[in-house]
């Protein structure tokens, strides 16, 4: 019976004694300290993917638009770009892509979405593993399975870091949700744990020190772009992890590492919109259209 | 500190309408534990905001989480965007006021509701985080709960004995108790009992604690996250 585990190298050594993949793991985890019966908790994330699935559905096909007007209508942008054109980056790279922006564009419409594993990040997860099934015809099952996978890393970068943007920047919340869909995508090719483990911390390292700039403080823009390179820095982390490609640094000290830059990282570029593209003469400007003139603190 | 034992759907969850766990779920959340602090049949809801909350609330449809919360929705419902105009079809009268007053955290809200009895109430709460919330005054009476756990929020006089016979149910019926504090305004008057229990609170035991004495005044109880 499988108990805890606290980071990735312990997770590896439970994968290698009981011959289990990460996904197998993380639900005798969740039975352990749950309480709850498998059952209960796979019907759970089956619930989970359909919410994930709809919302795709809906970013992609209808015209989205946020509360504030400033983002939506962009997945669909793409999506009939990549399906009317040859695209630089190709048709499953897009369809991840759009995916994921569509999920973005509907939380900003206060549509239904799952946190995965914040709300402003939530669309790197879904928009990956939902169009890599598709594309490779892998029934909705293995994609559950790939959202334990991905679990599993949320949670111990949860555990050992942070996966706030107001802590740790965007870099802690797109990074994190990334990484966590790299190594889903990794064991539902195939892979093993150890290149899950490796593609989760490529993924980060790709973006490590990103800031968290929203402007206006909306879960709008640069956010529905951010997930989309989110699901492009998933996509190219893992086909590196199933090549062979290795992490120099091990996940478990990337996942420091990045908690370390995070702490490093000023408040004013930590969710506070006072830095970055928020704090650009633009970027003033929509705040002052969205809340009215008042000077923003 | 403790490390909370992160559940899976702690990371791939929680469900909600978007845009923000923290504008919008937790708004919702705390509209709803008015909800249920309010009584039957809320007429009129003023909700005073604090900080980021009165700053950005338009942006984030904190304003129709919150309608929503009061009346009854969950930070899931999809039909919360709508939340104003069900409102208005439902006779909720509401109101928002923007208070420049310093609080301990930025996204609180105070939410004064009125019922059919014409009976007012309010409770002060914050969203801190991720779609939790921490409730600090029920009706004047500072309190501090997260609504993480089942809640059973019971108003009572304080006398001696009052806290026994409550656990005495709660065993009865085999609840666990997580957390439990006790406030009072001051001696023998009005108290408050918050128990934040493992498992969920079955009708019975409401019913039990509200039948137990005469110096039970409201038993309320507010469902986990």
């Amino acid at each position: 019976m499988i108990k805890d585990f606290v980071n990735g190298s312990d997770l590896l050594s439970l994968c290698h004694k009981e011959e289990k993949k990460i996904w197998e793991v993380m639900i005798e985890r969740e039975i352990y300290i749950s309480g709850k019966s498998k059952d209960e908790i796979m019907e759970y994330m089956w619930g989970n993917l359909k919410i994930m699935k709809n919302a795709i559905e809906k970013g992609l096909q209808e015209d989205i638009k946020s509360v504030s007007g400033l983002v939506g209508g962009d997945a669909k942008r793409l999506r009939t770009y990549y399906e009317t054109k040859k695209t630089l980056s190709g048709e499953q790279m897009n369809k991840a892509v759009a995916s994921a922006m569509a999920v973005l564009e509907v939380n900003a419409s206060m549509g239904q979405i799952v946190a995965a594993p914040t709300a402003g990040s939530s669309g790197i997860l879904p928009g990956v593993l939902i169009s890599a099934g598709q594309d490779f015809g892998f029934d909705d099952e293995v994609i559950v399975q790939g959202l334990f996978t991905a679990a599993a890393v949320g949670y111990i970068i949860t555990r050992n870091a942070t996966v706030a943007g107001a802590e740790g920047g965007c870099q802690a919340e797109t990074g994190a949700a990334a990484a966590m869909a790299a190594a889903g995508l990794v064991e539902m090719m195939g892979g093993t744990p150890e290149q899950a483990l490796h593609g989760a911390a490529m993924t980060i390292k790709n973006i490590l020190g990103l800031v968290c700039d929203p402007i206006a403080g909306l879960v709008e823009a640069p956010c529905v772009k951010r997930n989309a390179i989110g699901a492009a820095n998933a996509y190219i982390s893992a086909d590196m992890a199933l090549a062979g490609i290795q992490s120099i640094i091990p996940f478990d000290e990337v996942v420091d590492a990045m908690y370390k830059v995070g702490q490093s990282i000023p408040c004013s570029l930590r969710e506070t919109a006072l830095g970055g593209l928020a704090a650009t003469p633009t970027g003033k400007k929509i705040y002052e259209k969205v809340f009215g003139s008042k000077e923003q603190k | 500190m403790q490390v909370k034992n992160y559940s899976v759907f702690d990371i791939i969850g929680p469900r909600m309408i978007g845009p923000s766990s923290s504008h919008t779920a937790g708004a919702a959340r705390l509209g709803k534990v008015a909800r249920k602090i309010g009584g039957k049949g809320i007429l009129e809801v003023t909700f005073i905001l604090y900080g980021s909350f009165a700053q950005t609330y338009k942006g984030h449809g904190t304003d129709r989480a919150l309608v929503a919360g009061v009346l009854g929705m969950d930070p899931n419902d999809e039909n919360l965007s709508n939340s104003m105009e069900i409102a208005q079809k439902d006779g909720l009268k509401y109101e928002f006021v923007l208070s420049e007053d310093e609080t301990a955290h930025p996204n609180t809200v105070k939410i004064i509701t009125r019922n059919e009895e014409g009976q007012q109430s309010e409770i002060v709460g914050a969203s801190i985080g991720g779609g939790n919330i921490m409730v600090t005054e029920i009706n004047g009476l500072a309190v501090e709960f997260t609504g993480e756990y089942p809640t059973i929020i019971i108003r009572h006089l304080d006398k001696p004995g009052v806290v026994a016979d409550v656990t005495h149910i709660m065993d009865e019926f085999q609840i666990n108790i997580a957390f439990m504090k006790v406030f009072r305004q001051r001696k023998g008057e009005d108290a408050f009992m918050i128990i934040e229990t493992d498992n969920d609170v079955p009708k019975a035991v409401l019913e039990g604690i509200r039948n137990l004495a005469d110096e039970i005044l409201h038993v309320y109880l507010v469902e986990g996250l």
